[in-house]
């Protein structure tokens, strides 16, 4: 599983970084961007969903 | 305030009144009749001409559209723009960059973004705990205490006040200040002007001192920033300081209050919260979903038709991303709050450019506050033998939250 945050749509609610911090982080500006290359470790395919559902702004894709 | 200038509402749907008392009180039932009567966009002569949409998808788009709508004011007030003297022009306006369009927008905001990311905001947790326990230990051993008075209230206005660089000690004055701006919509200008002025002069003093002696804190940092090449000016730093008061304070004292107060009126999630704390983070968000405390506005920048209605230049729009929570459309049970909701894409924060800037803070403060209160009382319902009040305009929450402690540690 792969995620992606599109940076012209994030807008900095920061809830992937609170809901999953093992897979994305955020810049000093508060926007976000996804860890280790976008590549989803076994056993977090639930938080990548979580954090998926929660972003306001529709702003986090998802690669099954 | 009773009644506003305006005098009573006749017709929700052709006459409403946001600024008038019941409708912060009665908010729901009053959104439901409208659209159970076919009315998704609610208009009034009122403030000169105002629009509420109701749906989410009419949110979403007016708060994404900025080539039609614009921030130049986003509290809705008896005078438009154009018809106060020395308002600021767009696209910069008197508070940036709230009330900024873009392209300078970006550039305001830009300044101020790396003073509230959550890097920065997070080590703030262990001096919001000790306030809170501090206020909680003022209140003594009394059983019947006032949660938005005592407690809500003090919170924000404090941290606020200690990031800018001002004293703690003059969060009263702020209030007063904040509550003119944003509650006394309806109140008339003469009432409203010295508070103004007041506070220009207040700021104008700190300002001053801050550039005879610069230090560590958002003043300083804000007189020491560069928009493009350019330091900015006092007026800016000022409305800038001006805006995070304003934006900031009100606004946490209500989503604290409205989190408190549902934990006061259900019983079943105080138990489950008190029990299992870890699920307080995701608990405040179904708060600020169901509860939002922000309404904003833009103004019609051009004649313009949206969704079959024919808004004129300059008519105010309201924003209310509580009635966009709360549809649904795009929330399963919108009128339930559910504290374990997993899908929840509100927008209590805004949507788009104008992203609360405070929202890593508000969000800190909330979770804080209540965390707090639960560990110290976990057992209290409302009182109800005393008043409830809740705000006028467009920030709504509990100003009297009256609660009976049934159990303290
Ligand atoms: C629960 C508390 C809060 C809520 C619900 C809230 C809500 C909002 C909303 C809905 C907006 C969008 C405005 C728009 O679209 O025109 C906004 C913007 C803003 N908020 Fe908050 N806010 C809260 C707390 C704070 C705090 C604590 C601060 C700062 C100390 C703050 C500072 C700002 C600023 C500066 C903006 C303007 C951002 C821009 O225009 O780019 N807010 N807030
Ligand atoms: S939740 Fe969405 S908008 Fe917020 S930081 Fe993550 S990607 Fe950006």
């Amino acid at each position: 599983m792969r995620v992606h945050v599109d940076s012209s749509k994030c807008q900095g609610h920061n809830r992937c970084y609170a809901l999953a911090p093992e897979l994305f982080d955020v810049d000093d500006l508060g926007n976000a961007f996804e860890l280790h290359d976008g590549n989803v470790p076994a056993g977090l395919e639930d938080k990548a969903r979580l954090a998926v559902a929660n972003c306001p702004e529709f702003a986090i894709s998802i690669e099954e | 305030m009773t009644d506003t200038v305006y005098g009573p509402v006749t017709d929700w749907a052709t006459d409403f009144d946001h600024g008038a008392p019941e409708y912060n009180a009665n908010i729901y039932k009053i959104w439901e009749d409208l659209k159970a009567a076919g009315c998704p966009i609610a208009h009034t002569e009122r403030y000169g001409g105002t629009w509420l949409p109701l749906t989410n998808e009419m949110v979403h788009e007016i708060a994404y559209d900025t080539e039609h709508f614009t921030s130049r004011s986003v509290v809705v007030g008896q005078l438009k723009p154009s018809e106060v003297p020395d308002a600021l022009p767009a696209p910069i306006g008197g508070a940036p960059p709230i009330t900024s369009d873009p392209p300078f927008h970006q550039e305001a905001r830009r300044i101020l973004l790396p003073a509230f990311a959550p890097k920065k905001i997070d080590p703030l947790r262990d001096e919001i705990r000790q306030m809170c326990h501090d206020l909680i230990d003022n209140m003594g051993d009394a059983e019947l205490i006032d949660a938005a008075e005592q407690y809500a209230q003090h919170i924000p206005v404090m941290i606020i006040a200690s990031m800018a660089g001002l004293p703690k000690e003059d969060g009263d004055i702020f209030r007063s200040w904040v509550h003119v701006i944003l509650a006394g919509i309806g109140e008339s200008r003469e009432e409203r002007e010295p508070v103004f002025l007041a506070l220009n002069e207040y700021l104008e003093k700190a300002i001053e001192d801050h550039i005879e002696n610069p230090r560590d804190d958002l003043i300083s940092f804000l007189l020491e920033a560069e928009i493009m090449g350019n330091k900015l000016s006092r007026e800016h730093v000022a409305g800038t300081i001006i805006l995070l008061m304003v934006a900031g304070i009100d606004t946490t004292w209500s989503g604290i209050g409205n989190s408190i107060w549902h934990l006061a009126t259900n019983p079943v999630d105080r138990r489950r919260l008190v029990e299992n704390p870890e699920m307080l983070p995701m608990a405040i968000e179904e708060f600020l979903r169901a509860y939002a405390p922000v309404t904003m506005a833009r103004l019609v920048k051009q004649d313009y038709e949206f969704h079959g209605v024919q808004m004129k230049e300059e008519d105010w729009v309201l924003l209310p991303f509580p009635a966009a929570n709360r549809d649904e459309a795009k929330f399963e049970n919108p009128d339930q709050v559910i504290i374990d909701r997993e899908e929840n894409r509100h927008a209590a924060f805004g949507l788009g450019i104008h992203r609360c800037l405070g929202s890593n803070l508000a969000r800190l403060e909330m979770n804080v506050a209540v965390e707090v209160f639960l560990e110290r009382f976990p057992d209290f319902e409302l009182n109800t033998s005393e008043e409830m009040v809740w705000s006028t305009g467009q920030v709504r929450g509990p100003r009297q939250l009256p609660i009976r402690i049934k159990a303290r540690k």
